[in-house]
């Protein structure tokens, strides 16, 4: 079965938020701030209102009715405070795109900037322990002695790795239509990777029932955490089209994006590895130093997975958090995961090293009984059959440990590993399933942003209902069908999955319809850790008389349960691994420290790898059964795979150039510095 | 404001536009044709890529007033009557896409792409016209970003449709335009 | 943007007729359009160039002539570019993407500005932008750009570290071809260097052109003899500027001395930066590693490096000698 609504994505009849038709629609266009810190003196939008095809000006000169609830970012126009340079401050609505652009050129703020605080630091002064760490983890934990386990150590590691802000840059720019109808209910059309959510959050912050909203989104460009939220375009778009009494679109630029959609923190971490003569950990120590912005406080869980990866018998993980007036930070692709093991992975590399190991045999030997943090068992591991499994296609058996003595013309090749671990977890939700038609109908509120949610779900309704595909139909993307947890943090599936399930058994057992609502079976997910695993090998050949990398051949074989579909998986594991070379070699925003806001806000400054990029790339999976995760036995797949490729490809240049590039990206001015 | 005739998909439209409109945003905006995506506006992801005068190129930096008699094909014109353009079935049989967004603008890309004569940047022999490698759809695709990852699948869907031989023909069919 | 009046030229004598202070010659409007949506250029005027009939390749002399309208694309897939002029080719085909090069045309390549981050954001100082309002990439984020000909040292409201993005300026300095320009003033041709300028204390200015000139063709001379490349350096595969470009042109005689070269770098200048030290160095020297080293340690001895891009004087000097020990013969 090939995807279902493939040939609507392949024809361009699948709609997306800013394309649905609306009788009299107008625009309206983010106006952001020019400071990053200080008060609104005034805005002048007099000469603007006069511009032919301007209809309004929203702005915090008149600030429009909102609820005290809103939460921060959505908070539009209700202070004359600044916490960021490129905050939204203002917004036009005008009869066309280009009315509304040109008098965003000509409104005029005036600012009382005060000095701002935009450089992340491992000394800053403002450093602290947050509560917790996202979404819901200790900020600390410490468990046997580190310091004597470091001490007693025959071969240690202590090195500081750093990555660099990076932004989503999902292909469909954040974008809404905002409808309101002679009742005052709002439909908005959006962007969003949960309608339900995205109802509620909007709900909230215009102060209204959740049933006077309603949002429809079919169809999603993509996300990685950025649409998990919803972002201030919707609540621009709802409040301009009240404003001007019609329909209104708004879609954020992608340089707007930049400043207003999230994006991972940069981080700066310490590793301490103590390890015994044989290999086997004494103690790990895994310190954080992380950002977010004043107005909110989000903290990166991104030393979790040394909680869960190895077996050290003294063990350590903290978080540091600077509030920064910088754009708030926020999910992207594996937040915590994917940061995290780019430094602990780079150090069980540079460990092997010294305790002169093969770096797969190595994460064999610390191969844990139970979670080496909370002591629980696994549900399901595999990692060594995912290392040995890995190792064995890859070639790496014959692999000479030694760096810098393979070259073919101008380049010297190298290969590296790193192992990748994700959270298997699920989320409440609800579904219906109906017989219709001659066949069923499954209704829930789940999003697909290009996982294949609709035809996974869609399978997995015909194997509950033991029938063919054929004759089943999944209605998600709308806030008006059953409630739903996110597409975020790879629960998708697992989440909607078995409340799909639960429904078709229902419905089963009546013969004619069934509800289902998780929210007593997530409460049972207890007693067991519930993560996926897998290891990632690279091959990469680097010019060192030029500095370019490239990477002619990326492998990950994963332990994720059981596979729902086959060819959805490799996609969407290929997709992170595509995303995890982007981070090793070039994504990188950067912070302009003198004006106070990111510098490089487009896609030709801010590169994603482009398809020449990408060789070989495959994906596999080794059989894992797993009863302890949803009816499905699956694990979710969306984020594993960007997990632990920036450093497998950073091993790699290190195997090819006796190099180590403790900071991403990887690029030609670091292998030539 | 300026008067412009255009053809999109073989229908003729006469419009009178504002100067400053692109002709992605005719498209979408003017024409209700949304298959066309605006991911960028500067001509830096692809998405909005069509053909103009059987050339693939990217709508978002032209001005819709500056394409007075232009033949333009989007998504929506690569399929005749309901059968789906080669490169549509193959890029749905090799699952070559995941969010979508990027589709439209990779799949015109690829049309005209397909009938391209000479080399690319990658070409050893710039006075041949090499065969169609991996490499080389690689780097002439490479216009066209996906933030999903599907660059894979695309390159090998791309290659099938070139394997099966008349990629020239292929474009023509597309294009109306034999070069 | 701005609103505009829109008028299409009918040749280029027209379109020169049609220009007055406040307009702009659009092309192929990759980069024009691009700049007038970022608010970086507000031209109350286009005159559309597009179709003033520029688009041919022709013989000329023992070279080329290229219409100043011809597509990148098409000036790529040129037979006679492709045998004779390779460098050049590799070069166009180095830049952009498959469909921009298909809209872009000679003339607008040679006049892109620069991608300088500072530069394209109005909210922003720039010299090249603003004269007098400052250059904040000379204590910012300068990793991209210039190490050569860059007026960091003068005072603040000269400062400039851009640098040219075009690839295709790199191979047509490298040739020494020559821009026909039509203009106000009548017609003249410009040769390649010496289109473009160091930003001295007038950055604003990128070229030599005045007010109103229209370029209306590239004359290649004949190919000198010798080898020859386009090699690009850049931070991914495809599809991004240059760090580091280099036209190279090596001709080794039967004693192994060299006989002649032409090298040009890009991505190091506010122009395409003719490496002439270079050149004198090695031209009658041992065509050997050693010389090629001190080749280019001649050129680079005068780069004045910022902070945070010393790695592009190290880049280009291993580009151009691993660039000519290729083109040995």
């Amino acid at each position: 079965m090939n995807r279902i609504e493939g040939r609507d994505k392949v024809t361009g009849r699948a709609r997306y938020a800013y394309e649905y038709p609306a009788d009299g629609v107008a625009y309206a266009y983010a106006v952001q701030s020019g400071v990053a810190r200080g008060r609104i003196a005034s805005v002048d939008a007099l000469g603007v209102l006069a511009m032919p095809g301007v209809l309004a000006v929203l702005s915090c000169a008149e600030p429009p009715a909102l609820s005290a609830d809103a939460s921060p970012e959505l908070a539009l126009f209700q202070t004359r405070d600044v916490a960021y340079r490129g905050q939204i401050v203002a917004g036009i609505v005008a009869e066309t795109l280009e009315a509304a652009r040109a008098a965003e050129r000509e409104l005029r703020i005036s600012y009382e900037a005060e000095p701002h605080d935009v450089r992340l630091r491992p000394d800053h002064p403002g450093l602290y322990a947050p509560d917790k760490v996202n979404p819901n983890f200790p900020t600390d934990t410490e468990k046997g002695d580190v310091n004597a386990g470091l001490a007693a150590a025959a071969v240690s590691i202590d090195a500081t790795y750093a990555t660099p802000t990076q932004h989503n840059n999902p292909m469909e720019p954040h974008a809404a239509m905002a409808v309101w109808d002679a009742g005052g209910a709002l439909t908005v059309y959006d962007s969003t990777q949960g309608a339900s959510a995205d109802r509620d959050m909007i709900a909230a912050a215009l102060g209204l029932a959740p049933e006077r909203v309603r949002v429809v989104s079919p169809h999603v460009g993509g996300g990685f955490g950025s649409k998990g939220t919803t972002r201030p375009h919707a609540i621009l778009a709802a409040l301009a089209a009240r404003a001007a009494g019609r329909p209104v679109k708004v879609a954020l630029t992608r340089q707007q994006m930049f400043d207003v959609t999230g994006y991972r923190t940069p981080t700066i971490q310490r590793l301490r590895l103590g390890a015994d003569p044989e290999g086997r950990l004494t103690a790990l120590v895994h310190d954080v130093i992380e950002q977010s912005s004043t107005l909110v406080e989000f903290a990166e869980q991104t030393a979790t997975p040394s909680r869960v990866m190895y077996a050290a018998p003294a063990l350590r993980t903290t978080h540091r958090l600077v509030r920064l007036d910088v754009p708030t930070p926020s999910w992207m692709r594996a937040p915590g995961e994917c940061p995290g093991m780019f430094a602990l992975e780079s150090a069980m590399d540079e460990l092997a090293i010294a305790a002169g190991l093969d770096p797969v045999e190595l994460r064999v030997r610390n191969e844990p009984d139970t979670e080496p943090e909370s002591g629980l068992p696994f549900s399901s591991r595999n990692l060594v059959g995912c290392l040995r499994e890995g190792a064995r296609r890859f070639g790496w058996d014959h692999r000479d440990p030694r760096p810098g003595l393979r070259q073919e013309g101008r380049w010297l090749i190298g290969t590296g590993m790193a192992a990748s671990t994700y959270p298997a977890r699920r989320r409440p939700s609800q579904a219906t399933a109906a017989t219709a038609d001659g066949g069923f109908v499954v209704r829930i509120a789940a999003a697909d942003i290009g996982t294949g949610a609709r035809t996974a779900l869609t399978r997995i309704a015909a194997q509950a209902l033991d029938t063919s595909a054929d004759r089943v139909r999944v209605e998600l993307g709308d806030s008006a069908l059953p409630t739903a947890s996110l597409a975020g943090g790879s629960m998708g599936t697992s989440s909607w999955g078995s409340a799909v399930v639960k429904a078709c058994e229902a419905m089963l057992k009546d013969g004619h319809s069934g509800r289902a609502d998780t929210t007593e079976d997530v409460k049972g997910d207890t007693g067991f850790a519930r993560h996926a695993f897998g290891a990632q090998f690279a091959e990469v050949w680097v010019d060192p008389a030029t500095g370019e990398v490239r990477v002619p051949r990326l492998l990950g074989v994963f332990a994720v349960g059981r596979v729902i579909d086959e060819t959805l998986a490799r996609s969407q594991l290929i997709g992170g691994m595509t995303m995890g070379l982007g981070m090793a070699l070039m994504e990188e925003t950067e912070m302009d420290e003198e004006a106070g806001g990111f510098l490089n806000r487009d896609l030709a400054q801010y590169h994603v790898a482009a398809c020449a990029d990408v060789q070989d790339i495959d994906a596999m999976w080794i059989d894992e059964e797993d009863g302890h995760l949803n009816p499905m036995g699956a694990k979710g797949i969306g984020e594993i795979g960007i997990v632990g490729t920036a450093a497998a490809v950073a091993n790699a240049v290190y195997h090819a150039t006796g190099r180590r590039i403790r900071d991403l990206p990887i690029t030609p001015a670091k292998i030539l510095d | 404001m300026g008067d412009v005739t255009v053809r999109v998909n073989g229908t003729p439209h006469s419009l009178d536009v504002d100067s400053r409109m692109s002709l992605l945003d005719l498209l979408r905006e003017r024409l209700g044709l949304t298959g066309t995506k605006k991911g960028c506006d500067h001509g830096q992801c692809g998405a909005c890529t069509v053909l103009i005068d059987g050339r693939r190129a990217v709508s978002c930096l032209a001005l819709a007033v500056a394409q007075d008699g232009a033949d333009v094909t989007t998504v929506e014109g690569l399929a005749a009557d309901g059968a789906l353009h080669p490169l549509q079935a193959a890029f749905i049989e090799r699952d070559a896409f995941q969010c979508g967004y990027c589709t439209p603008g990779q799949l015109c890309s690829a049309a005209g792409m397909l009938g391209e004569a000479g080399p690319s940047v990658v070409t050893e022999d710039l006075t041949a016209d090499p065969p169609l490698s991996a490499a080389e759809i690689r780097e002439r695709m490479s216009g066209n970003l996906c933030r999903c990852g599907a660059y894979v699948n695309i390159v090998a869907a791309i290659g099938d449709v070139a394997a099966a031989g008349g990629a020239a023909d292929m474009a023509t069919a597309v294009t109306g335009t034999a070069r | 943007m701005k609103p505009f009046e829109y008028t299409r030229a009918r040749d280029a004598g027209d379109a020169v007729a049609r220009f007055r202070a406040g307009a702009m010659y659009l092309g192929g409007g990759t980069n024009l359009v691009d700049l007038m949506r970022l608010g970086v250029a507000e031209p109350d005027h286009l005159v559309d160039v597009s179709r003033v009939g520029g688009d041919r390749i022709e013989p000329g002399g023992d070279g080329l002539l290229i219409g100043a309208g011809v597509r990148n694309s098409d000036l790529a897939a040129h037979p006679v570019v492709r045998e004779r002029y390779p460098m050049l080719a590799r070069a166009v085909l180095a830049g952009a993407s498959g469909q921009v090069r298909n809209m872009a045309t000679i003339g607008g390549n040679l006049l892109q500005r620069t991608r300088c981050p500072y530069f394209q954001d109005v909210s922003k100082p720039c010299n090249k932008r603003q004269p007098g309002s400052g250059c904040p990439a000379v204590a910012g984020d300068h990793r991209n750009l210039a190490i050569l000909g860059h007026s960091a040292g003068l005072e603040a409201a000269a400062q400039c570290v851009a640098t040219h993005p075009s690839d295709m300026a790199v191979a047509l300095a490298a040739l020494d071809a020559q821009v026909h320009v039509t203009g106000p003033d009548g017609s003249r041709v410009v040769p390649m260097p010496g289109l473009h300028r160091l930003p001295g204390d007038e950055p604003d200015r990128d070229t030599v052109l005045r007010p109103g000139d229209l370029i209306t063709a590239v004359e290649l001379p004949p190919p000198p003899p010798g080898r020859s490349t386009y090699r690009k350096v850049r931070e991914r595969a495809s599809f991004a500027f240059a760090l580091v470009s280099l036209a190279a042109v090596l001709d080794v005689g039967r004693d192994g001395t060299v006989r002649g070269c032409r090298l040009a770098l890009g991505g190091v200048a506010h122009t395409p930066w003719r490496a002439a030290r270079a050149e004198r160095a090695l031209t009658g020297a041992p065509a050997t590693a050693e010389e090629f080293t001190r080749a280019a340690g001649a050129e680079l001895a005068e780069a004045q490096p910022l902070p945070r891009n010393g790695y592009k004087v190290t880049l280009a000097r291993n580009l151009i000698v691993a660039t000519l020990q290729e083109l040995l013969p």
